[in-house]
């Protein structure tokens, strides 16, 4: 990969894309993230980020998803 | 069964012919409902099931979904084609168990919109059971899908680790799926622009000022050129007849036609089934229903409503929710409880009793709203705002308040936002009539007995007796004439007729404000009473309870003393 910079879902910019490389929670949390098909290896775009702590709205696969900011903030990504 | 808005509640009502709710956001069915149909002759019974993407539930939505798995027999899994990658998952887990399973590979049309091709037998070939491609809502593939549910199979498939489910996933969407590039439509850049910051509160603010517009101009529009002038020319004189033919006066009388002063007939005031016990529920409540529910079924359909629970989500974090809580709470603006029924969608116990609380007290339902309109509005506008100001300033201070002193944390909102989808008319307006006929079947008995009740009361001089009891209450704290409590006491039956008891004690406009805000907050109506018991248990129900009388009586207060 050519810039294969790690980050957070929070920090990386609108329209960027990339893999996610490891997803910091509890079972809960991979669980209900991994029942929508968020998981280590699956390539996502960020789509938008809501202001104030707000929302994050991936593109995975062929769905959008929004994810809470505390929720994105613990998914790490390999931009791409 | 199926992952959430992928089209269970449409195909349900194809397969059945019985009307469910069916919306473009995830969540809309909570509960289960069943219906029949024929198979070979036979009449089987159909459940449509609440959606889960897996097995192992997060929500009580979901918990309900895998108890239903349990009593069926066949499992017709409703599947989104456009999105195989993910909706599998949960086919594959269904694979695993012994039971049989049909695949109707819905949404079919959109595959080829969105530039995805899928090859059937091969998909049908890897999974080892029947895959019928639909379109509920045009009704495409329905009947070659029953012909084939007889073949519906279990192929009992190994268990797998979810870590190999996603990659057997991989390897058939691989084998079967080829998607071509194409650009963005318009639908699409308009999903973007309604997630990011600016761009998607402009239009949150435009199309919420847009559908309150729309409700008041439809909502009067009926009012004032069709109702009011058929009850007006056409009712009164039928009545003003049968007034004297019942003698002007008496117990029946006043039962069946009310108060008639000086040969006019008030509907509001008059308190009879025939007059107020018509006119109220069709004529003031009636158009706004029909309103209300027209406009929520377009933003409904078009899959609006979880682009505004994004926005929304940081500041319903305050009150210890999350975005999604906004969906309940607009449900409440039309009625208490579905909105109750709808907060299952929220995954914690202690979001669940925030939500079904705040809304209890401060969303007044579309019945009570159109009596606010009617008795409120007769003052000035300047009233309407107060009354709605107050009830919006109590749901975000109560919010704060349940956030720092019920136990527990809140999720975090994850939610998959479904494609803006053009409303189809068919269906918003049979979505209307579904809940209208709800609103005529429940209400208008309901509200009858309640005039009914009322009027035998007074007969009897009961409220007198409870007036006199509450007196210092009603008069010391909230400055409403000790009357007022019968009206108190009717919210619990039905809140628009409580409404419609203050008219006649001639109260000042800020006396008429203090009562629609105490009656708004005070007590849930019956209906409402029972969901909620039934969604929190007693002893939640209880506390809910305390907060709502104490919260209505401070309230109530505060107001009586600064207007």
């Amino acid at each position: 990969m050519p810039d294969g910079k790690e980050t957070t879902l929070i920090l990386m910019q609108p329209g960027q894309s990339g893999v996610v490389v490891e997803i910091q929670g509890r079972r809960g949390m991979t669980h209900r993230l991994g029942a929508l098909g968020i998981i280590p290896g699956k390539r996502i775009t960020k789509v938008s980020s809501m202001f104030m702590r707000g929302p994050v709205t991936v593109l995975v696969d062929r769905a959008q998803v929004a994810i809470g900011y505390g929720m994105a903030s613990r998914i790490l990504i390999k931009l791409i | 069964m199926g992952n959430p808005n992928v089209g269970k509640s449409v195909l349900f009502h194809r397969l059945t012919g019985v009307r469910v709710i069916a919306s473009n956001y995830p969540g809309t069915t909570v509960g289960y409902t069943s219906g029949f149909m024929k198979l070979e002759g036979e009449r089987v019974e159909v459940i449509d099931v609440p959606g889960t993407y897996t097995l192992e539930p997060t929500s009580q939505v979901e918990e309900i979904a895998l108890k239903m798995l349990e009593t069926g027999d066949v499992v017709i899994n409703v599947v989104d084609a456009t999105n195989l990658e993910r909706n599998l998952y949960l086919t594959l887990q269904l694979l695993e168990r012994d039971i049989p399973v049909i695949v109707a590979l819905n949404m079919w049309d959109d595959t080829r919109h969105k530039g995805i091709h899928v090859d059937l037998d091969g998909l049908k070939k890897l999974l080892k059971v029947p895959v019928i491609p639909t379109v509920a809502v045009t009704g495409e593939g329905i009947k070659n899908l029953v012909e084939h549910i007889p073949q519906a199979c279990s192929p009992a498939m190994p268990a797998r680790t979810s870590n190999r489910r996603w990659s057997t996933i991989g390897k058939i969407t691989g084998q079967i799926q080829v998607i071509t590039h194409r650009h963005h439509t318009w639908r699409e850049c308009l999903a973007d622009a309604s997630v990011k910051p600016l761009t998607g509160s402009l239009l949150a603010l435009v199309i919420l000022a847009c559908s309150f517009f729309v409700v008041r101009f439809i909502g009067e529009g009926l009012i004032g050129y069709l109702l009011d002038p058929l009850f007006e020319n056409l009712w009164a004189p039928v009545l003003l007849k049968l007034s004297s033919l019942l003698g002007g006066g008496g117990f029946l009388h006043s039962i069946v036609i009310g108060s008639v002063s000086g040969g006019e007939i008030n509907f509001v005031e008059s308190f009879g089934l025939l007059s107020s016990g018509l006119y109220v529920p069709l004529a003031m409540v009636l158009p706004y229903i029909i309103a209300f529910y027209l406009v929520l079924g377009l933003l409904e359909d078009t899959g609006y409503l979880p682009r505004l629970a994004i926005l929304m989500d940081s500041a319903m974090h305050r009150m210890g929710l999350h975005g999604y809580a906004i969906i309940p709470t607009l449900l409440g603006l039309g009625c208490n409880v579905p909105a109750v029924l709808a907060t299952r969608i929220l995954e914690s116990k202690r979001e669940q009793f925030i939500a079904a609380t705040l809304i209890s007290i401060a969303i007044p339902c579309s019945a009570l709203q159109a009596m606010i309109f009617g008795l409120v509005g007769g003052f000035g506008l300047q009233y309407v705002v107060i009354v709605y100001g107050t009830l919006f300033v109590v749901w975000v201070v109560l919010g704060i308040i349940l956030n720092h002193s019920v136990k527990g944390f809140s999720p975090e909102l994850l939610i998959e936002i479904p494609p803006y989808r053009l409303p189809q008319w068919r269906t918003v307006l049979q979505k209307l009539w579904l809940r209208v006929r709800g609103f005529l079947g429940e209400a208008l008995p309901m509200f009858l007995g309640a005039i009914l009740a009322i009027n035998v009361l007074y007969t009897l001089g009961a409220f007198d007796a409870i007036a006199s009891f509450t007196a210092p209450v009603i008069t010391g704290i909230l400055g409403l004439p000790k009357e007022a409590v019968t009206s108190l006491v009717i919210g619990f039956l039905r809140k628009d007729v409580a409404m419609g008891m203050l008219a006649p004690l001639s109260l000042t406009a800020s006396q008429m404000v203090v009562g629609s805000v105490v009656l708004a907050m005070f007590f849930p109506c019956i209906a409402t009473f029972v969901v909620l018991l039934r969604q929190l248990g007693v002893l939640n129900m209880l506390k809910a309870t305390g907060i709502m009388i104490a919260s209505a009586l401070i309230v109530g207060g505060i107001l009586n003393l600064i207007l």
